[in-house]
């Protein structure tokens, strides 16, 4: 730790790593969502520490959810980006002065690295990437499942800056025998018999992949203690259940992973759509991956009342899991026809396409808006949403109401 | 004088600001919303149920009947190895099923 004077000195001078918002906590006040949403409405909007007003889902471990109003753009504010954690308590102080990244297990060379280390041994890299929580949605479910009831704002998409994990490895020299890298994060449960959070990748999967990072920045900042403080894993295209945060250990493993959040939790059906009849069981599961194909409708809110006689602005997101958005349509009248919107500014392929399109009602009345995307393998959505008993992946066409009065 | 003002500023806090080192949060308590209605057996709910987690785990999942709630409250036992003996998880599930049952009206309408 510091000498207080210095941190004083820091605080002082504003440049210290202390976040002064996390000192000041709101008092537990009923500050509630409004009821654009059903599944939100009545939910509290909580404000914690780096972050702005976001939907509380639980607050032990703390679990924040992303208003829909964030994602008529690219890049999720990092005050805005969800928060999910598993076990409890989670990390609120971390010294980069003591922090070290350990990389053990199957290599020639164990390593301890610091944030210096990370920062000046290694080449930089950055890739622009939605993180979704494999269950964002769950709550909308049908028939309804256990587990965290989000709505849609369990995912963000952020520009993530570290270093390659893949040259991580070769430093510290991946023996033959390794398959697998297990990342652990200082999230620790108080109580002993709750499996520690760990999650796992293939070694070809990482030595193969530019693109996984050990990001110490996240939109050019570091990154807030709940979103992974000092450094977290991204696996862009891959659900976020592997991205570990607040990273603390790596341990290269001889034998597949048996850790409870890879053998029992986060597993899909074993089939192409990862579905099955809603209300039975799959028969055999595999882990979640590949994020499927989505594109959301941020603007206007929904249940929005507009004006006759006006064309209104219809602004959103699209992604996928890694090939790239290649077109978004809109329907006004359930899917019938489809009409092709602009699309924003290409990010790279594993990034949110923002799109907008002007759309003049043709008279007064209760209109639905659907939305669906197409990425570069063809692939789309389906509106018929899927089911599994876990409630992930949904990737449903999205729709909004608006009133024209 | 300026001048070695600046300067000592730049040696003093410039190697700091770079290295700059701690950050701490402080998280609020658990909420309010996720307090669980008063009832016969909320007190032994609230008390082993928030163990290892907010209540907020349990007032939004979806309704059930005693069936239903016991397969959540089993689960915490297999998987978790949550404290709960046999007697418990029979009050705590009858409990919920009354609390959080199939009984109160439901909308499952997507948006
Ligand atoms: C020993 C620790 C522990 C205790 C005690 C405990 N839980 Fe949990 N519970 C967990 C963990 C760990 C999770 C999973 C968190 C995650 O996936 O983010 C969880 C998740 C849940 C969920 C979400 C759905 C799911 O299956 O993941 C519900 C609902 C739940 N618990 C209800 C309860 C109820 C009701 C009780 C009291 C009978 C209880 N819990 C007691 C550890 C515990």
């Amino acid at each position: 730790m510091a000498t207080p004077s210095r941190r004083t000195f820091l605080n002082a001078l504003g440049l210290s790593g202390v976040c002064a918002l996390g000192d000041r906590i709101l008092p537990p006040m009923m500050r509630l969502f409004a009821a654009e949403d059903p599944l939100l409405s009545g939910r509290p909007l909580v404000r914690y520490p780096e972050k702005t007003d976001l939907i509380l889902l639980t607050s032990r471990p703390p679990q924040l959810e992303t208003p829909m109003r964030y994602f008529d753009r690219a890049i999720t504010p990092n005050e805005a980006f969800f928060v999910r954690y598993h076990v409890s308590p989670v990390p609120t102080r971390v010294d980069l002065d003591t922090w070290r990244l350990k990389v053990g297990g199957s290599v020639e060379t164990p390593l301890e690295l610091s944030m210096d280390d990370l920062k000046t041994k290694f080449e930089r890299a950055t890739v622009t990437a939605v993180a979704q929580c494999s269950g964002n949605s769950r709550g909308r479910f049908s028939p309804r499942v256990n587990g965290g009831q989000w709505a849609d704002g369990a995912m963000g998409c952020a520009e993530w800056s570290g270093v390659r994990l893949r040259d991580v490895l070769n430093k510290a020299g991946v023996r033959k025998e390794a398959v697998e890298v297990l990342f652990n994060g200082l999230d620790k449960p108080a109580f002993p018999s709750v499996p520690d959070f760990m999650k796992s990748l293939d070694v070809s999967r990482i030595l193969d992949d530019p693109n996984i990072l050990i990001a110490f920045q996240m939109n050019g900042e570091s990154l807030p203690m709940l979103n992974g403080f000092p450094a977290r894993i991204v696996v862009p295209g891959w659900f976020a259940d592997h991205w570990v945060k607040n990273m603390s250990e790596i341990t290269l493993l001889d034998k597949p992973n048996d850790n409870f959040w890879t053998r029992a939790a986060y597993r899909i059906p074993d089939n192409t759509c990862g579905c099955v009849e809603p209300g039975t069981s799959p028969s055999r599961t595999v882990p979640i991956n590949r994020l499927k194909v989505r594109s959301f409708i941020a603007m206007p809110a929904n249940d929005a009342r507009v004006p006759i006689g006006h064309a209104v602005q219809l602004k959103g997101i699209a992604f996928d899991g890694g090939s790239g958005i290649s077109e978004v349509q809109i329907s006004d009248d359930a899917g019938n026809r489809w009409r092709r919107v602009a699309l924003g500014k290409d990010r790279g392929p594993f990034a949110f396409r923002e799109w907008s399109a002007d759309w003049t009602p043709p008279r007064a009345g209760d209109y639905r808006i659907l939305v669906r995307a197409f990425n570069t393998l063809g692939e789309s959505q389906s509106a018929t949403p899927l089911w599994n008993p876990a409630g992930y992946q949904r990737n449903v066409i999205e729709q909004i109401e608006i009133h024209v009065v | 004088m300026k001048r070695v003002i600046v300067l000592s500023f730049l040696i003093l806090v410039i190697p700091f600001a770079v290295f700059s080192v701690e950050k701490k949060i402080q998280l609020p308590p658990d909420h309010p919303f996720g307090k669980l209605t008063a009832g016969p057996g909320s007190e032994l709910t609230e008390k082993k149920c928030g163990l290892c987690h907010s209540t907020d785990y349990i007032v939004r999942q979806p309704r059930g009947d005693f069936k239903r709630w016991q397969g959540v409250v089993t689960k915490m036992i297999k998987v978790y190895a949550a404290p709960i003996d046999e007697q418990e998880v029979r009050t705590i599930a009858d409990y919920l099923a009354s609390a959080y049952g199939t009984a109160a009206a439901e909308t499952t309408k997507p948006k």
